[in-house]
């Protein structure tokens, strides 16, 4: 299927700051630790994602922080041929929580990746900037 | 119609703050709407239109709807006056409620220029300052997310789902290589095979370069007039008879469907102000970032069942002449043109030959008297705005 060779490490691709706004500092603040939030809204009950002061869901501003074991499945990927970095996947993962996370996937084998797999989040350090949540399989 | 006495003002909110350096302004917008709700004792899912100018953040309405969750938004306006948009923005909502395309219509402002000091609006992070660009751009912005690799996974999700191949996918270059072939301004002109499309490099999985359309300079420009005017006026009469729009986004990550488009929305809404269906159109211009933009769009506006858009492109069915549904005569934006990378206008203007008997006499559709233009702006693989447009000869 591809003409590139693609090896089980991380992605050559470096991965930007992230512009953090007021709004999204707890989450970047929490990643330099190591931790990965979601917001979850006392009102409707439901997670979503990315995180927002007001649920998307019920438009109730009693939204919390909590913090997930950043796990679940790729729901769909595309592994970048053209890159001058080199090949890299960015795709979505259905969080057990339930709402669909964008992100790349690191230390794998690109072209193993597969609809369904399981995978886990891990943090990859930006340049100048704090860790991004990325995501490997399990 | 006039608007006087066809709409009310139900509901309005004044934020409270003066200094807001706690608040990221898509929140101050939610904030103001979520209030404006609240005095007019209605709830976010029953706004069905929303308005903003230039402060909110990303792009039109798209980052706001998606970052609010406005589920049921049909009409969408994002005219930018400066200061005076949001009186503007009155008058368009009453003239989008007398016309029927909503019923509630949202209008919101929201800014902080005194945290300016802590960064400026878009682009990307700076270290260690806070900004306060578009809500998605820290989660999303930095995963070298593209149009290629954004629509691919759409593509990639739609084989899983329904079992689409890239031999469909193919087919769909196929026919806009075909018509291609006539058009002199036409930037690929020459007719390729499946194979072509497969043998060309992948440069996304599952997009090969032929699934992607070029890019080009250029544009496009077109003149809508009252009844009186155009009766004045010595060229062939093309009526606009049915319009509708919709924006889709992941709105929380729970409505994450990357088979599906706007088009679901916005086809049916233009279709039953026609007062026609997809199997009276003659001719299609159907936008073409990637063959399967053209795919999910056919299936959406109802052309085929959904799942059932790569048989229904197959063999040719979208060749002028020869199928069933002539497409992009023009060659579209797979091989003939995509101005600005924004190709909405081209649609319309292939439709317009078309009723007019002015298409090229080799894709011509014989006696054209109903086409349908319709597009999608933004990224089918993260939020977008869609809209279709039926046009009838008179």
């Amino acid at each position: 299927m591809s003409d590139t060779k693609t090896a089980p490490e991380a992605q050559a691709r470096k991965i930007p700051a992230p512009p953090v706004t007021i709004e999204s500092k707890p989450f970047w603040d929490a990643a330099a630790e190591g931790r990965f939030l979601i917001k979850r809204c006392n009102s409707c009950g439901k997670a979503h994602w990315y995180p927002r002061a007001i649920c998307p869901i019920c438009f109730s501003d009693d939204t919390v922080w909590e913090e997930s074991p950043g796990e679940g499945v790729i729901y769909a990927h595309s592994v970048m041929r053209r890159s001058p970095t080199g090949p890299f996947a960015i795709g979505y993962v259905t969080l057990d929580e339930g709402p669909a996370v964008l992100t790349n996937f690191v230390d794998c084998d690109l072209d193993a990746l597969a609809i369904g797999q399981r995978v886990k989040v891990r943090f990859q350090d930006t340049e100048n900037g704090p860790p991004v949540p990325v995501f490997s399989p399990i | 119609m006039s608007i006087k006495g066809q709409a009310y003002i139900m509901g309005a909110y004044e934020h409270p703050l003066r200094d807001a350096p706690d608040k990221s302004t898509p929140q101050i917008h939610a904030e103001c709407a979520k209030g404006a709700l609240e005095d007019a004792g209605l709830t976010k899912d029953d706004i069905d239109g929303y308005f903003c100018a230039g402060d909110a953040p990303g792009f039109g309405g798209m980052s706001m709807i998606d970052y609010m969750g406005l589920r049921n938004v049909r009409h969408m306006d994002s005219t930018e006056t400066g200061g005076s948009s949001y009186i503007l923005h009155v008058g368009h909502a009453a003239q989008a409620i007398a016309q029927g395309k909503c019923k509630v219509a949202l209008i919101t402002l929201a800014g902080r220029p005194r945290q300016q000091k802590f960064g400026g609006f878009g682009g990307g992070g700076r270290p260690g300052q806070l900004t306060d660009g578009p809500p998605e751009a820290g989660f999303e912005n930095i995963y070298g997310g593209t149009t290629h690799n954004t629509y691919a996974m759409c593509a990639a999700r739609h084989m899983y789902e329904y079992g689409t191949t890239s031999e469909q996918l193919a087919w769909i270059k196929v026919a806009a290589s075909h018509h291609a072939q006539w058009n002199e301004h036409a930037m690929l002109r020459d007719v390729v095979t499946v194979e072509d499309v497969l043998n060309s490099p992948m440069i996304s999985d599952p997009l090969h370069r032929l699934d992607c359309c070029v890019v080009s300079d250029g544009g496009g420009a077109l003149i809508v007039t009252s009844p009186e005017i155009a009766a004045s006026l010595n060229r062939p009469k093309v009526k606009v008879i049915g319009a509708g729009e919709s924006p889709k986004g992941p709105m929380g990550g729970h409505d994450l469907d990357l088979t599906h488009s706007g088009a679901l929305w916005s086809g049916p809404i233009a279709f039953e102000e026609a007062g026609v269906k997809p199997s009276d159109m003659k001719y299609a211009s159907i936008y073409d970032s990637f063959t399967i933009t053209v795919l999910m769009q056919l299936e959406d506006l109802g052309f085929c069942e959904k799942g059932q858009g790569g048989k229904f492109v197959a063999d040719g069915n979208l060749i002028s002449g020869v199928g069933k549904l002539p497409f992009n005569t023009d060659g579209g934006g797979l091989c003939n043109n995509h101005p600005t990378n924004r190709g909405g206008i081209t649609k319309v203007i292939e439709a317009v030959r078309q009723l007019r008997g002015e298409a090229h006499p080799k894709v011509q559709v014989p006696n054209c008297d109903l086409a349908i233009a319709h597009g999608t702006g933004g990224s089918l693989g993260t939020r977008h705005g869609s809209a279709t447009l039926i046009m009838e000869r008179e």
